[in-house]
């Protein structure tokens, strides 16, 4: 019998900051300008410029670090990172080393070993032979990305397997979001993720040799990327073969993985203190406002909806994950006399017309005529089958509940006279299903509210309907 | 016109009695056509002169790693051989758009100020107008030969390990390194980020705190500046009463020329004459400060000079089909032996391995370095020594020896490695040239320093125009 | 003594491309500096701490407010290679 393997992935994420200027100068940050239209002498590293720090990112950068339950560091400083590629205009990032800005923390069932600030790369565009260098490919540079400021999240290898991987990282996408540090588009590289991966055999605790997969811009990549490193190195253990230390490439369209550092030299990047920053030591002032700015955060929010407002998990789930909509139910819900498990009700019903990512404040529909309409349905004025026909209506036109109904002849039927009479008929109208409903089969009776609902155009209350069909056929 | 210092003129100029476009061309004509190969750039014409600023009409010699806007600024180095800043740096344009002094030109210098003597130029070496057969010290010999030769009233330099000081003191004029932070690094081309530097050279202690005045101040580009906490003074004194001088057995020794030696022996008993107290004392971990300077300074700019790769500006070796070529051959041919040397040495000592046993040892040697300087200052106003330990060399006599040309800086290193302020003055001369006389104080005490170093300066009553008359 | 694979090894890392002579020549100089510089491994440095700074200053952080970028003609201006807008290399991938 063959060895079962447990893969052991940790992340590693970049996350662009949506601040207004770069990291370390003036620059506004580039979103699809022209190339080099967003540089000036400090972010092209023109000889004797020097950086100075972006305070909204250092409040970003602490803002993460509190709503991830990070240790904020006392003191922390900034590094140099030496290598030399055309995208780092200084020959050396600079990164936080050995004193990030936070320390330890946690998401959900995943460890955060920690969080620091760096500076993004320019942007490579590989361009055809030139003249110039002849024969040979050329690159050119574009360096409105290159200092953009990003957040490095490293998690501890707590993640099993690739869809709990996939799953974590849209719990911390939407938490980011909703801190407001980030525009988190994985296609667009604002949010961007490496997997360390390993696996060992079920049962030990002792760590594999784990390789380090970049490249997985979105979110199934992530999951495709993972299960396919899996794959390889089950398949390389199983065959008795050793995994080897290294950077790979996931490429989504073949599905295949690569090596991505074969040939160079190992990497030394020679890191030693940035003498031209000074260290980020957080003032009082600092940590109240960074925890000011942080808005509520989903599962703070989830656990709200459950208890205050009493609402199904899933229910509250969606809404904590969906701001909008969740802000948008408390508001029906407070219209409707905090009726609220009828408002998450009829919220999800508007959700399932707009689309999620609909706004639904800017809908036709009022959050306090959504909650009138929730309100006919519990007063059983209204039909929930004729409640859903309202809001189509409402949708289109914002026109009240009330009036919609009215007009439509979607009220439910009070006049038990003409109900009757129209039980009445359809009894008549099918005498096998009395038949057997008289032999004692009561389940057949469902088959004669269809045609009765028809008939009242769905305008009947269902309760009464099987008063009178029971008082009729006497069971 | 050319006996007045730079106040004189500047005075002179406002009060009507000197024209500033005559001051101008009399020095720009001078700078033209100077005979040391102390610049690598000279203005053309005077520019538009604001007579109601301090130093209206005062021209000025600024070092070539100053970044000047549409100027060369190639820091004497071929991979930056006419290379024009788009911006100029702080401390300069508080020279010029501020205060009102003119743009003369750009002086030679050390390759990214590496070096001691100014051979490591791209642009020749700089001679010394005491003795054109020897250096003039670096690596700012050009600002210092400027001054000395008359060529310009005063200029400005940079000091990562004594590079003010050491060729001040071989060129017989005043040269002051303020305290770290207190002058924007703004704009000057880095050597070492956490050692430069920058501060006036003058002729005289008193143009030496007028330049400084305008100089100092925080800059919100720079982070590490801090300005001084009280404004700049003209010094005013003419004693040392009460002052405490400890002379530091391990810099003011061994390995210090006799002639060097008897002239700061002979000074010490004029400052005792003004009312100074001098006491020998220790600064046990000095010693060691040329060890930790020679791993800092070349760690730091292992990774400063990165940024020279032929893409985004300076020089790139044409040819190359590769990238790694490109890099390799550009910064093979552009850059000189010394810069290499230290590139390799702060390569080396950064590297996987070898951080703790070097740069981190050195950064440690830095903490008790600075500590001596600390517990001296219960006992001592001033830390003096020899500025440099011996008199201006021959040409060509330490090229060979990198070693030997390092102990130059001996007695200025440790004083750049704490921080702290340091001027020396002209302290006579030895075989017929000058030696300096080196004043440390605490952070910040530069008005202080500049007291005691005019009160010195008058009783020693220096000559400096045998270099220039 | 460094050895030549040493000196070529750390010339790499510094992206310098050095002669055979050149090789020799640092080899034997960055010895003897290197030398010289141990003379600090004699010290006792258990307990103390490094400095990077010498100063007292924290955070000196910048209000995240822009200022004008360079127009591209300038940022251009001093390039060895400019293209299509951009810098121009070699491409990293090419050997
Ligand atoms: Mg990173
Ligand atoms: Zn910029």
């Amino acid at each position: 019998m063959s060895t079962e393997y447990e893969p052991v992935i940790g992340l590693e994420i970049h996350v662009q900051l949506k601040t207004r200027t770069k990291m370390f100068c003036g620059c506004e940050l580039s979103f699809g300008e022209e190339p080099n239209t967003r540089t000036c002498p400090i972010c092209l590293g023109l000889p004797g410029t020097l950086p100075v720090t972006n305070a909204q990112a250092v409040q970003y950068g602490i803002m993460m670090g509190l709503a991830l339950g990070c240790e904020i560091a006392p003191r922390s400083i900034f590094h140099r990172k030496n290598y030399f590629y055309p995208d780092l205009a200084k020959g050396y990032q600079i990164s936080q080393y050995d004193i990030p800005l936070c320390l330890g923390g946690r998401l959900g069932d995943v460890r955060i070993h920690r969080i620091h600030l760096e500076e993004d790369a320019a942007k490579l565009v590989h361009v055809g032979a030139s003249g110039r260098i002849h024969g040979s490919e050329a690159s050119v540079v574009d360096y409105n990305r290159g200092g953009t400021p990003l957040a490095e999240i490293v998690t501890e290898p707590d993640l099993r397997s690739a869809e709990q991987a996939r799953d974590w990282l849209q719990l911390l996408r939407e938490t980011l979001r909703q801190l407001g540090v980030s525009d988190v588009n994985m296609e667009e590289g604002s949010l961007r993720c490496d997997a360390n991966v390993s696996i060992r055999p079920k049962g030990t605790h002792a760590l594999g040799t784990k390789t380090e997969l970049k490249n997985m811009n979105s979110f199934r990549y992530v999951m495709q990327g993972i299960n396919a490193e899996i794959a390889r190195q089950t398949a390389l253990l199983e065959s008795g073969e050793s995994v080897t230390q290294e950077t790979l490439h996931f490429d989504p369209v073949s599905g295949r993985i690569s090596s991505l550092r074969s040939k160079e030299e190992a990497h030394d990047y020679r890191y030693f203190p940035e003498p031209d920053l000074v260290p980020i030591v957080p003032t009082p002032e600092m940590m109240a406002a960074a925890e000011a700015a942080i808005p509520e955060l989903p599962a703070d929010r989830e656990a709200r909806y459950e208890s205050d407002f009493g609402i199904p998990t899933d229910t509250a789930h969606l809404f904590a994950y969906e701001p909008t909509w969740g802000t948008y139910f408390e508001r029906v819900a407070v219209e409707g006399n905090r009726d609220a498990k009828a408002a998450a009700i009829w919220v999800t019903e508007l959700r399932t017309r707009l689309g999620a990512d609909a706004d639904p404040h800017k809908s036709a529909v009022v959050p306090a005529q959504l909650a009138a309409l929730a309100a006919l349905v519990a007063a059983k004025k209204v039909t929930a089958g004729s409640a859903r026909t309202v809001l189509d209506k409402m949708v289109e036109t914002g026109d009240h509940p009330d009036r919609i109904a009215e007009a439509e002849g979607l009220t439910v039927m009070e006049d038990s006279g003409e109900l009757s009479q129209i039980v009445a008929k359809v009894i008549s109208e099918n005498p096998d299903v009395v038949e057997k409903v008289r032999g004692g089969n009561a389940k057949a009776m469902g088959a004669l509210v269809g045609p009765i609902m028809r008939e009242t155009k769905g305008r009947a209350d269902g309760g009464e309907v099987n008063r009178l069909l029971r008082e009729q056929l006497g069971v | 016109m050319i006996e007045l210092t730079a106040k004189q003129a500047a005075d002179a100029i406002r009060s009507g009695d000197l024209d500033a476009n005559e001051y101008f061309e009399f020095y720009r004509q001078r700078a033209a056509s100077d005979p040391y190969n102390s610049y690598t750039w000279v203005a053309e014409k005077a520019p538009e002169i604001d007579t109601r600023k301090p130093f209206a009409g005062v021209p000025i010699a600024i070092k070539d790693l100053f970044c000047t806007e549409g100027i060369p600024s190639q820091a004497g180095s071929k991979i930056l051989e006419d290379y024009r800043p788009p911006y100029t740096a702080t401390s300069v344009d508080r020279l010029t758009t501020h205060a009102g002094g003119t743009l003369l030109g750009k002086t030679n210098q050390d390759e990214f100020a590496m070096g001691s003597s100014t051979e490591n130029s791209a642009y020749g070496p700089t001679l010394n107008p005491w003795d054109t057969s020897r250096v003039p010290g670096g690596s700012s010999g050009g600002s210092a030969a400027v001054v000395a030769g008359a060529t310009a009233p005063w200029s400005i330099g940079t000091d990562t390990g004594g590079s003010i000081r050491q060729p001040a003191a071989l060129t017989g004029i005043v040269g002051l390194k303020p305290t770290y932070g207190a002058i924007s690094r703004y704009g000057m081309i880095a050597f070492a980020s956490s050692l430069d530097q920058a501060g006036p050279f003058t002729r005289d202690v008193t143009d030496s705190a007028m330049l400084l005045s305008a100089m100092v101040g925080a800059d919100p580009c720079d982070q590490t500046s801090l300005g001084l906490p009280e404004p700049v003074r003209i010094p005013t004194a003419n004693d040392l009463k009460g002052i405490r001088l400890g002379v530091p057995e391990e810099l003011a020794g061994e390995g210090i020329e006799d002639g060097v030696l008897k002239a700061f022996n002979d000074t010490l008993e004029l400052a005792k004459s003004l009312g100074a107290t001098v006491e020998t004392t220790h600064l046990p971990h000095a010693p060691h400060g040329l060890a930790a300077y020679y791993l800092i300074a070349p760690a730091e700019c292992s990774s400063n000079l990165a940024r020279y790769d032929g893409v985004r500006y300076g020089f790139r070796k044409s040819g190359a089909s590769t990238l790694i070529d490109m890099y390799t051959q550009t910064r093979e041919a552009g850059f000189g032996a010394e810069v290499k040397r230290r590139i390799m040495l702060g390569t080396y000592a950064l590297s996987s391995g070898y951080y703790d046993a070097y740069y981190g040892r050195a950064q440690k040697v830095r903490t008790l370095i600075s500590q001596d300087f600390k517990n001296a200052w219960d006992k001592f106003d001033f830390i003096v020594t020899p500025t440099a330990p011996g008199v201006a060399f021959e040409l060509g006599s330490k090229t060979a020896d990198p070693l030997a040309m390092y102990l130059n800086d001996f007695c200025t290193v440790p004083m750049s490695l704490a921080g702290i302020p340091a001027i020396s003055i002209p302290n006579g001369l030895s075989e017929g040239l000058p030696v300096g006389f080196q004043i440390a104080g605490p952070a910040f005490s530069e008005n202080r320093i500049l007291d005691a170093a005019l009160a010195l300066e008058k009783a020693i009553g220096f000559d400096a125009s045998k270099a220039y008359a | 003594m460094l050895s030549s694979d040493q000196v070529l090894h750390v010339a790499r890392l510094a992206r310098l491309e050095l002669t055979p002579e050149e090789v020799e020549r640092f080899g034997g100089e960055l010895s003897k500096v290197l030398d010289h510089i141990e003379l600090i491994g004699q010290l006792e440095l258990e307990d103390v701490p490094p400095t990077s700074h010498v100063i007292d200053v924290e955070n000196a952080l910048r209000a995240d407010e822009p200022r004008p970028s360079m127009p591209v003609e300038r940022a251009l201006e001093s390039a060895p290679d400019a293209a299509e807008g951009g810098f121009r290399v070699p491409s990293p991938g090419a050997s």
